[in-house]
């Protein structure tokens, strides 16, 4: 191909276009250009540009979740972030940094290490030893990823204090800052958290840090079944010994569960709170680094079907029977873990289950999750939710990858608004957005 | 639409204007349509809420004309009281088919006029919605109505062994709704976090009146995050009838030193050291000798003697690193040069470390006969020169400034005392205010920490954030609110346009088709 073929407009907006190859599928859906902004200005440029030629877009960091979500209605074009790869201020004696949205979340956390802290995030990746393969700051943003850490730091949402992005038409706007206490105008920051790039590119992002613990220690233990594992779950989370973590993990059907509770902070205080924790469990062993299984287990599959189950964290043994229930139905045998005590676990399914298996395991999910509204009473219609981030082509064309979502007037209102002419990511959201 | 000339009617039309409000014919013109169109909304309103429901008595009303920050005020045009969500609905359907404003007021506790009442619109006052509806223990989680005090969440939780974590000073009255529209923060949302990290569903009232969930409680429910979008809107995006809290574990320790610094200068390097240290306690709070002698003055908390700053830290979490991060928390304090430290241990001694730092607001009153609170943030770093500068705007203005803050995030408190007696001493008290906030926004920090912008610091918004950035934050509310009904003239300078809104009226408004006003 010729760069004669890149539109000019296009061209002119960015320094690195090139033709799509292969590779740049986004779900299964060829674009035909990538472009590659080198910061805030070049991509509001090519935003513009893509607006006056009427493309459609698809923003991507590392690729680690771009398979996540419904495939985009169409996709003209892929704006990648990896050239905005700067830390852009990393205030220690603040505990804030500012970054570019194509810095990868090991790069980051390199740069913080330094100064003995840390972004208390750890998405499925990042816990791995090699560190990489977490994805990018964006990428993590857009997508909501999490993981053990979110029980005591949450979610990304959380944790930005302050957002850069690029609407459809080129506008760049920021809200939030860069101090983490700060109530004035809208935080856009916890509307683009989590919507798959359906709203604007996010070009840069600011994040509240934590001191990196001194010191920290696992507590794994078994638990035969489904009310075991919810025993020991909330008695570590119930606890005042103040975990930062509450894993469970489960491989395969008969197996027994592994219920893995992180402990952190100084060698002390770790070491008298693992103590008190084996005791509280009444059994248990400890080791300094994780098992094997520690935000991997099924929330880090890396092919076939990822369903991300979120429930009220007392409703544990029965969401994990109901998981059973599903897949025993559907003939499945799925990986099932997560973070328990924060009421979200993960189901794998194998690559090659049957595409109509897999669509009534989630179907019979969504029931169960949806029967009898909340666990209290006054309390919203649903009592959780089973949401397919990830799936082959005959599963995605079989079910529903999102499920009901309340409030989608509003969401569709949204859209409507920050991207009027649904060129950003169309398709790929809840309720077809 | 009623004439106005209902039996009743004529008595309201003195309703007030807001204070700085333009005034001439066309404002007066208006204003009197808009008094017939909510007088009209009457019977319905009663039919809804009750005759006790409603209030339209002029006496009754003006004691809604402002909420805590009192120099904004505004009689409501109506009051209404309602008692459920249902209800709720019915009213703002009501207001929005008439196209009357509403604002939702909680315990009326807020300090930026965010529920400043509008005298052509309809104040919705949630008070009578205070129902801790149920406790989950397990997944550490609570139903509340809106009109529940933040407190009384704690106080219900208790038994749990579980609390609310944020809690503003004025956490015995003011409202969880408040909390929500607010994203109210408090002396330990350093550790803790803000109201936006403890609310994981919402039931609303939309501005068109639709009763819906945001968020299903688990906080990690499908779709954009509307509750996150929701919280700290300031009450511009609808009407919180239900929200679904986080509740935290109550901690096994909570320790609290009170430490005295002969300056200003040694009291922040102690809190620059402590944050260094790696220990992140729930609360660090700072006041300097002017705040100090007011607190001594109104409630003799007797802080050590000759003190240019005082410094608390509140430590709680396992006993064990609690008592160890106490230890080394004295030992910086002790490095930095402080002359004398005192620690609290039971509840009883925290009670009397902490009165002197909760009356500080409302002492100045003992030492100035007005003032004005600011809210702005810069980063922790930074404090040490914006406290200096801060210092230099007082002496060069003889404005007195009193500084109380949340040292540990860069949230300062600056009361800028004048006597309102004296000509022009208001004019130059908020000169000096303003130009703290100017301060604060050239140093990367916020006009606002936690108590919002709402009518009183809009104005503020655009030194802060860009057309784009404030046209961008207003398709949120083109989304929620097309029509503008909802809070308006809160947060935003300049509304933004939202174009044609569906299913609304096409045609003019009357009173511009006769050429009487102008819609824009």
């Amino acid at each position: 191909m010729t760069a004669g073929s890149i539109p000019g407009a296009l061209a002119q907006a960015c320094a690195d276009v090139s033709e799509a190859g292969p590779g740049d599928e986004v779900a299964g859906v060829a674009p035909r250009f990538v472009a590659r902004p080198a910061g805030v200005t070049e991509a509001a440029a090519v935003l513009a540009a893509a607006s006056s030629l009427g493309m459609t877009a698809v923003p991507r960091g590392s690729g680690t979740r771009l398979a996540w979500g419904s495939p985009p209605a169409s996709c003209d074009l892929v704006i990648d972030t990896l050239r905005m790869n700067r830390v852009l201020e990393h205030a220690a004696g603040d505990l804030v940094v500012r970054a570019q949205a194509g810095v990868g979340l090991d790069q980051l956390a390199a740069v913080l290490a330094e100064a003995g802290q840390r972004l208390a995030l750890d998405p499925p990746g990042l816990t791995h030893p090699d560190g990489a393969g977490a994805g990018t700051i964006g990428g993590v943003l857009a997508t909501g990823a999490a993981g053990p850490l979110r029980l005591r730091y949450g979610t990304p949402r959380d944790l930005a204090i302050g957002i850069t992005v690029v609407r459809a038409d080129g506008t760049v706007a920021k809200s939030g800052g860069k101090v983490v206490k700060n109530v004035a105008g809208y935080d856009l920051g916890k509307l683009f958290a989590g919507s798959y790039g359906t709203l604007g590119l996010i070009a840069e992002a600011a994040f509240r840090l934590h001191p990196q613990p001194a010191a920290a220690s696992f507590v794994t233990l078994d638990a035969a079944d489904p009310d075991e594992a919810r025993a020991a779950v909330a008695a570590a989370a119930g606890s005042p010994l103040a975990p930062s973590a509450v894993e469970l993990d489960r491989p395969a059907r008969g197996e027994p569960f592994r219920v893995g509770v992180l402990l952190e902070g100084d060698a002390a205080g770790v070491a008298e709170r693992t103590v008190a924790m084996t005791g509280l469990l009444g059994s248990g062993s400890v080791a300094p680094d994780p098992p094997a299984w520690w935000g991997g287990g099924a929330a880090a599959a890396a092919d076939g079907t990822l369903i991300r189950i979120a429930f009220w964290a007392a409703e544990l043994a029965g969401v994990l029977r109901a998981v059973d229930a599903a897949a025993a139905a559907a003939g499945l045998d799925p990986a099932v873990g997560g973070s328990a005590a924060a009421g979200v676990l993960y189901a794998a399914v194998a690559e090659g289950a049957p595409a109509s298996a897999v669509a009534q395991f989630v179907t019979d999910l969504r029931a169960a999750m949806g029967s009898g509204g909340s666990p209290l009473a006054g309390g919203p219609p649903q009592r959780g939710s089973a949401v397919v981030l990830r799936a082959p082509a005959g599963v995605r064309a079989a079910v529903d990858l999102w499920g009901p979502a309340s409030g989608l007037r509003l969401m569709r209102a949204i859209k409507d608004q920050f991207d009027p002419e649904h060129r950003l990511a169309p398709g790929r959201f809840t309720g077809g957005i | 639409m009623g004439d106005g000339s209902r039996a009743g009617g004529e008595t309201h039309d003195r309703a007030g204007n807001p204070r700085h409000g333009r005034d001439g014919e066309a404002v007066r013109a208006a204003a009197e349509v808009g008094r017939a169109a909510i007088d009209a909304l009457v019977p319905r309103m009663t039919e809804i809420c009750g005759p006790d429901g409603v209030l339209t008595d002029p006496a009754q009303l003006a004691t809604y004309e402002c909420d805590g920050l009192t120099s904004h005020r505004c009689s409501p045009g109506l009051v209404v009281l309602p008692t459920t969500a249902e209800q709720v609905a019915a009213i703002v359907t009501a207001c929005a088919r008439a196209k009357i404003p509403f604002v939702a007021r909680g315990s009326g506790t807020g300090l930026s006029g965010g529920a400043l009442p509008r005298g052509d619109g309809v104040l919705v006052v949630t008070s009578k919605m205070r129902r801790v509806i149920a406790i989950d223990r397990e997944s550490r989680r609570a139903i509340v109505e809106p009109g529940v005090t933040n407190l009384a969440v704690s106080k219900a939780a208790e038994p749990y062994g579980l609390f609310y974590a944020p809690d503003p000073s004025s956490q015995v009255v003011c409202s969880v709704g408040g909390n929500v529209a607010e994203n109210s923060g408090g002396a330990h949302c350093l550790k803790h976090g803000f109201t936006v990290h403890h609310v994981t569903g919402l039931e609303v009232v939309t501005p068109d009146g639709e009763l819906t969930w945001l968020g299903d409680g688990t906080g990690a429910a499908p779709g954009y995050d509307l509750v996150g979008a929701f919280v700290g809107s300031e009450g511009t995006l609808g009407i919180a009838t239900k929200i679904i809290v986080k509740l935290t574990r109550i901690p096994e320790a909570v320790t609290t030193l009170l430490a005295a610094f002969r300056t200003m200068g040694a009291g922040g390097a102690a809190v620059s050291a402590i944050i260094g240290s790696g220990i992140l306690p729930a609360a660090i709070e700072m006041m300097d000798a002017l705040a100090i002698e007011a607190a001594e003055a109104a409630v003799a908390c007797r802080y050590p003697e000759g003190a240019g700053a005082v410094l608390i830290v509140e430590l709680d979490g396992p006993a064990g690193d609690t008592a160890r991060e106490t230890a080394a928390v004295r030992a910086i304090c002790e490095k930095e040069g402080a002359y004398e430290i005192r620690a609290a241990h039971d509840a009883a001694e925290r009670t009397a470390i902490w009165t002197g730092r909760k009356s500080a607001f409302a002492a100045v009153g003992r030492i100035s006969p007005a003032y004005i609170v600011q809210d702005g943030v810069v980063p922790r770093t930074a404090l040490p020169e914006v406290l200096d500068r801060i210092a230099e705007l007082s002496a060069a203005s003889g404005i007195r400034v009193a500084n109380v803050f949340h040292a540990g995030d860069g949230n300062l408190h600056p009361l800028v005392l004048f006597d309102d007696a004296k000509p022009g001493a208001e004019q130059a008290a908020e000169e000096v205010s303003g130009a703290i906030l100017d301060l604060c926004i050239s140093h990367g920090g916020s006009i606002t920490g936690e108590h919002g912008v709402g009518a009183d610091k809009s104005k503020y918004m655009p030194k802060m954030f860009g057309p784009g950035d404030l046209d961008t934050m207003q398709l949120l509310r083109c989304a929620f609110d097309p029509a503008g009904l909802c809070n308006p003239g809160k947060i935003f300078p300049t509304p933004r346009l939202c174009g044609e809104v569906p299913g609304v009226r096409r045609e003019p408004h009357p009173l511009v088709a006769a050429g009487t006003v102008d819609q824009f």
